[in-house]
């Protein structure tokens, strides 16, 4: 399917949505004729997003959700955050698609079909967390640079596809292996053929755990456009950027990859803890592994009016990259006091965890919701931002809502 | 008297070929200063031209309330030149989104140059940097700011 096809498939569809009625003879527009209410496109309806969520970026993509649009246990299409770094594919066609293994430490490079990948490996199925490395950048003082995401980069959705363990092992690589690059299909933004968009990677450790994936397949049904169709590779729990989209090659390196992202600033904090506003050095500068513990307030939505006496019944997920989330608590008095909330544990491993509790009131006012969770290494969310660095990484405040009794 | 007469003629064509001169020098040192002053005149000009000129008509009529409607950029000096030289491969979205000081600013600029194909900005820089540092630049916020609540609803019993 190329760009064009899936605009022009999804055309009449996406028009009877924005102009709000079935195009008449819609069938006899001529092949090109692009409508005049697509020139300027609505991301809403070309990928089916809602319409409550909120575009940080046009060129590239960069959409996010409100917490609130989050409260389904597998995240549906409709309310993932987009999350682009160039420009779409443009010409996809899954006949000619392959998947290439190449790099220092492969005994022999290999070119898989898609085909070839479906049918030869065993399928497997989880529900994986995967956030924004920068989701909350919004809220780091001084500010940092990059999209100002707000809370909604995030999200927990059902994954099918192979193991990428099982297409290392087929290939064969030597003992001199460190890390796994990918490579796609998007187009960088300058659109210089020599530039990739982002070429990101996970150490082999990573890239050999059961749930690391060669995805195909989310909540059932082929990849959505915008989030890798037609192969995704899915390291959960990790920031997303290493979970990359539309690929056609991975290299296994006998260094750590190098790819666009991996280096200087990008998707990396300081090694030590920093005074906010610092200059830091690229070789002071980490990389990011695992997410940091975080929870969500998903319902309700934060402004909620209710009368003396009502009870409130609050629910979310919780979630903590490698690692499970064993406690999940709330406050109404600014972190003062904390009551348990109810905790399920993970569908398998990486899947975000569901709460929810019961909160009463003692009395008419303003009052704060604050969420907390806290890993199974006994690592809670701060109540104010944490360690400030330069690209604004890794915010896991406690979320809030306001509610009001009267 | 015929001797007097050519004399005459003569001084008129000295003072004519003399007003000329002055003429042509004044006229020549005015296009002098005018160039020094505005080196572009004489700068080749890139291919963009077509494009900055649709785009410049473009901007005075759709600016609104102090706001670009197409970009939704601030309206300002250098407005023009932010949109000619920094919209070309990113959306003013991003540019929007961000706060920083006329130094982050201008590190984002080098970034994109050394990384990202910007071409060299020129004098356009300084007028560039201006802009943004003057109307994206960052505000304290401390370490948490206040919830800030879009609508108020009320939430009936049992929902």
């Amino acid at each position: 399917m190329n760009r064009r096809d899936f605009m022009s498939k999804t055309t009449l569809g996406a028009l009877t949505v924005a102009v709000g009625a079935p195009v008449v003879y819609g069938h006899l527009m001529p092949n090109g004729y692009k409508p005049l209410a697509l020139q300027d496109p609505d991301p809403f309806s070309l990928f089916k997003k809602d319409k409550e969520m909120k575009v940080l970026n046009d060129r590239p993509w960069n959409i996010e959700a409100r917490a609130h649009l989050l409260n389904d246990k597998i995240t549906p299409n409709h309310s993932m955050f987009i999350r682009n770094n160039g420009l779409l594919p443009e010409n996809i066609d899954i006949k000619q698609w392959t998947l290439t293994i190449d790099g220092e430490s492969v005994t022999e490079q290999k070119t898989y079909t898609l085909d070839e990948l479906k049918t030869r490996f065993k399928h497997h199925t989880y529900q994986l967390t995967l956030e924004c490395a920068g989701n909350g950048r919004k809220e780091f003082n001084p500010p940092a640079k990059g999209n100002q995401w707000g809370l909604g980069a995030v999200h927990c959705c059902e994954w099918t596809g192979i193991r990428l363990r099982d297409v290392l092992d087929e290939v064969g690589i030597n003992d001199a292996a460190v890390y796994i690059g990918y490579h796609a299909a998007d187009i960088h933004l300058s659109r210089d053929p020599g530039k990739e968009p982002i070429s990101r990677g996970v150490p082999m450790a990573k890239a050999y755990q059961e749930e690391t994936l060669l995805a195909f397949q989310m909540n059932g049904e082929d990849i959505p456009m915008a989030h890798g169709y037609p192969l995704r590779l899915i390291a959960g729990g990790w920031p997303a950027s290493a979970s990359g989209k539309w690929i056609n090659r991975i290299s296994v390196r006998n260094q750590v990859h190098d790819g666009t992202k991996m280096t200087g600033k990008a998707y990396r904090v300081p090694c030590k803890p920093v005074a906010p506003g610092s200059e830091v050095k690229d070789e002071d500068m980490c990389i990011i592994e695992s997410m940091p513990v975080k929870s969500l307030i998903t319902y309700p939505r934060s402004g909620a009016i209710l009368k003396s006496g009502q009870q409130l019944n609050i629910n979310g997920h919780a979630w903590a990259g490698e690692l499970e989330v064993s406690k999940m608590e709330y406050s109404i008095d600014f972190g003062a006091t904390w009551k348990a909330c109810d905790l399920e544990k993970p569908v398998n491993r990486l899947a975000w965890q569901h709460f929810s509790a019961s909160v009463s009131f003692p009395e008419v006012g303003y009052y704060e919701v604050w969420a907390r969770a806290t890993d199974s290494k006994g690592r809670s969310q701060p109540m104010l931002l944490p360690g400030w660095n330069p690209k604004g990484y890794l915010n896991n405040a406690c979320h809030r809502i306001a509610v009001k009794v009267s | 008297m015929k001797n007097e007469e050519h004399f005459i003629e003569q001084v008129k064509v000295i003072y004519r070929s003399l007003l000329w001169f002055c003429i042509v020098c004044f006229g020549l040192g005015f296009l002098i200063l005018l160039i020094h002053f505005n080196p572009d005149l004489i700068k080749e000009e890139p291919t963009i031209t077509a494009i900055e000129e649709e785009v410049s008509s473009d901007i005075t009529e759709t600016i609104r309330d102090s706001i670009h409607a197409d970009t939704g950029l601030i309206k300002a000096d250098g407005l023009t030149e932010v949109i000619n030289n920094c919209t070309n491969c990113h959306s003013a979205k991003i540019i929007i989104q961000n706060r920083m000081t006329r130094e982050n600013w201008l590190m984002s600029i080098r970034w994109m140059q050394e990384t990202q194909n910007l071409w060299d900005l020129g004098e356009n820089e300084n007028i560039i940097l201006d802009y943004l540092a003057t109307h994206y630049a960052p505000k304290e916020k401390g370490r948490r700011e206040n919830l800030i609540v879009e609508e108020w609803y009320v939430l009936e019993k049992g929902q």
